[in-house]
């Protein structure tokens, strides 16, 4: 600080409480605009759970209904399906769906509330892309020969089973997740809701 | 520049030279053409890497124009006409069908877009050749760095109008990169999309960026890369200070002014570059699948994604990077290390200033070691470049994961190798070759 002039502390406190104020005041301003960015409430309000009707669904075969946007897909896994399940318990990474990508009542060995029926969001957990199905077991649909059937995501190669669990050392870091989902009779399931009704 | 302060234009008498004093009196007109055109002198010996710059802005304007047509047209709306397309994307089918002449300005604008990135890597890579980063140039790298940053995200952006296909699935990607970043991440790609998924609320801040924040941003950008060239003055191929070496009148020996001579040769390089430019708009527009993928032209299906899904060849270099990162570190995913390693491999550049030791700037003049670097970087940065449009492989990650460790020892090991190289005596002026 040079000596010649000096400082008067007075003004400079007052300087620095006016642009304190000031800055506070931008700081402030920008709230609006980032809340701005954040989902609309017509956005937030767009959950609106969605019904599919899984009469036609043969076996082995899978369809998909659109809930918030994304793919759900339901499968109907055939019995051979299923029985892969078990002998992939080794190979896949939370083989006991400990974590939370599931409803309770989904976290069992199928990862479903009826056997045969799968109902999963079809979004890869890595970076958001939707898998591709590959149910023929084998290299048939260019996939190593010892592959048992399932889906596999075309972004970044990551593979999951016929119950939606990711298999070990693959980009995706947890199984493909289960939506709330509730049965309103056989043939009927409401996606989005636990109970019927409510 | 001149030395000293540039005088007021003064009138010859008649009207033209009386409007000029008028203007001169009240706007730095004259000062503002001597000091940036007519009496900025450039080095003598500028090469053909030095068509680049002005190149960039060239395609700058022709950006800026084509878009501001386009805008006339496009509908950045996701919602589904009566015949059940996106609007926006059936804008885009409207612009190439319906409006005179439509389909050839977003041809200009999307070659355009790709010849962006080839004039601004190749101008990139002449900095690297000749040492234009060095001291006293490294804030015009900086603002450099962050116009390449600006260009990528206004690509990014862009890319997403159209709303085909691979519109939707890299703009998924992309977004979804950000939810890797711990605590925030989520909260944060929420915040980048405007909703839960990619919709019409991303569509539209996108748009926004794209046609108004990004471009001011570039400018402002562009105009302090320029301004802080011009004052330190141009960098050429032999790596010397012209301003070491001036005449009686303060003008450096080895200079030129800038208009009339490298106006002159720049339009030179611009006739070229429209022949190759127009060769591909007319005959190729669609770049081999390159320029424009083929899935992008199908609308937007949020419930498939397309078999193979891959960036705009300006980004798979870095693509590549992200992919090659597949294992966790200190408990964070390999997903947040991707993310993180891509954007080091970007701005890395920034910090090459001062991790170039050597102690001359032009490859002329520097020995082997810098010449078998830059040479593997190159070509590294090819195979990531090509990696990337391939769908994911272990070979192909095995490959990108040595070329990855070899991009950033180009950058990170040059503290040391930069020193270790054999170097040319440079001479007193400039060569002509």
């Amino acid at each position: 600080m040079s000596n010649q002039g000096k400082m008067d502390c007075g003004r400079r406190r007052l300087i620095v409480a006016t642009a304190a104020v000031g800055g506070a005041g931008a700081v402030v301003a920008l709230v609006p605009f980032v809340s701005s960015l954040l989902p609309s409430e017509r956005a937030k309000a767009a959950g609106a759970p969605v019904e599919a009707d899984i009469s036609k669904l043969e076996a082995g075969q899978m369809m998909t209904v659109e809930w918030r946007g994304k793919p759900v897909w339901i499968i109907n896994r055939t019995a051979e399906m299923l029985a892969t399940l078990p002998k992939l318990d080794g190979q896949v990474a939370d083989p006991k769906s400990d974590k939370e990508m599931q409803p309770a009542y989904a976290r069992n060995e199928t990862r479903s509330i009826k056997k045969e029926f799968m109902v999963v969001i079809g979004i890869c957990t890595h970076l958001g892309c939707s898998p591709s199905s590959k149910f023929k077991a084998g290299a048939d649909e260019g996939m190593p020969g010892d592959w048992l059937g399932g889906f596999l995501c075309p972004c970044h190669g990551s593979t999951f089973d016929f119950a939606g669990r990711v298999f070990k050392a693959k980009p995706a870091p947890t199984n493909l997740e289960v939506p709330p989902h509730v049965y309103l009779s056989e043939s009927r399931i409401l996606i989005g809701e636990d109970k019927k009704g409510a | 520049m001149a030395a000293g302060k540039i005088e007021k234009y003064k009138s010859d008498g008649s009207i033209g030279g009386n409007a000029l004093e008028w203007v001169d009196a009240r706007f730095p007109a004259t000062s503002l053409w001597k000091e940036h055109l007519s009496e900025y002198y450039a080095p003598k010996n500028f090469n053909f890497w030095y068509f680049f710059g002005s190149l960039a802005l060239l395609v700058l304007v022709i950006q800026i124009v084509t878009g501001i047509f386009l805008v006339m047209h496009y509908k950045p709306d996701a919602a589904l006409n009566a015949n059940g397309v996106p609007v926006a994307f059936a804008s885009v089918e409207y612009i190439m069908r319906d409006v005179p002449g439509g389909w050839l300005i977003r041809y200009m604008h999307s070659t355009g877009a790709s010849a962006f990135f080839i004039v601004v890597y190749l101008h990139m890579f002449r900095g690297l050749l000749y040492g234009s980063y060095r001291k006293p140039r490294e804030l015009t790298w900086l603002f450099g760095v962050g116009i390449f940053l600006v260009l990528m995200g206004e690509a990014f952006f862009g890319y997403l109008l159209p709303w085909g296909q691979m519109s939707f699935w890299g703009a998924q990607v992309i977004v979804n990169l950000f939810s890797a970043i711990p605590v925030i991440g989520n909260d944060l790609s929420i915040l980048i999309r405007g909703d839960f998924v990619v919709g019409d609320a991303t569509l539209n801040r996108f748009f926004s960026f794209h046609v108004i924040a990004f471009p001011l941003i570039l400018l402002g950008l562009v105009a302090a890369h320029i301004l802080a060239l011009h004052e330190t003055g141009s960098n050429n191929p032999d790596g010397i200070e012209i301003k070491g070496n001036k005449d009686e009148n303060g003008i450096p020996r080895d200079g030129i002014p800038f208009h009339p001579y490298y106006t002159v040769k720049d339009i030179v390089g611009v006739v070229v570059f429209l022949m190759v430019f127009s060769a591909i708009m007319f005959f190729a527009p669609e770049g081999g699948g390159y320029f424009l993928e083929t899935p992008n032209f199908y609308p937007a299906d949020p419930l498939k994604t397309p078999p193979h899904i891959a960036p705009v060849w300006y980004f798979t270099p870095y693509y590549s990077i992200l992919r090659a990162m597949v294992w966790n570190f200190f408990g964070l995913d390999a997903k947040f290390w991707g993310v993180v390693a891509m954007g080091a491999a970007v701005v890395i550049f920034a910090f090459l200033p001062w991790l170039d030791r050597s102690p001359v700037k032009s490859i002329r003049y520097r020995g082997p070691i810098y010449k078998t670097m830059l040479t593997i970087f190159v070509i590294c940065f090819f195979i990531l470049g090509y990696l990337g449009t391939l769908s994911p492989s272990p070979m192909g990650e095995l490959v990108s994961q040595v070329c990855t460790v070899f991009y950033f020892g180009f950058f990170l090991g040059m503290p040391w190798w930069s020193r270790m190289d054999k170097f040319k005596p440079v001479p007193e002026r400039l060569t002509m070759k």
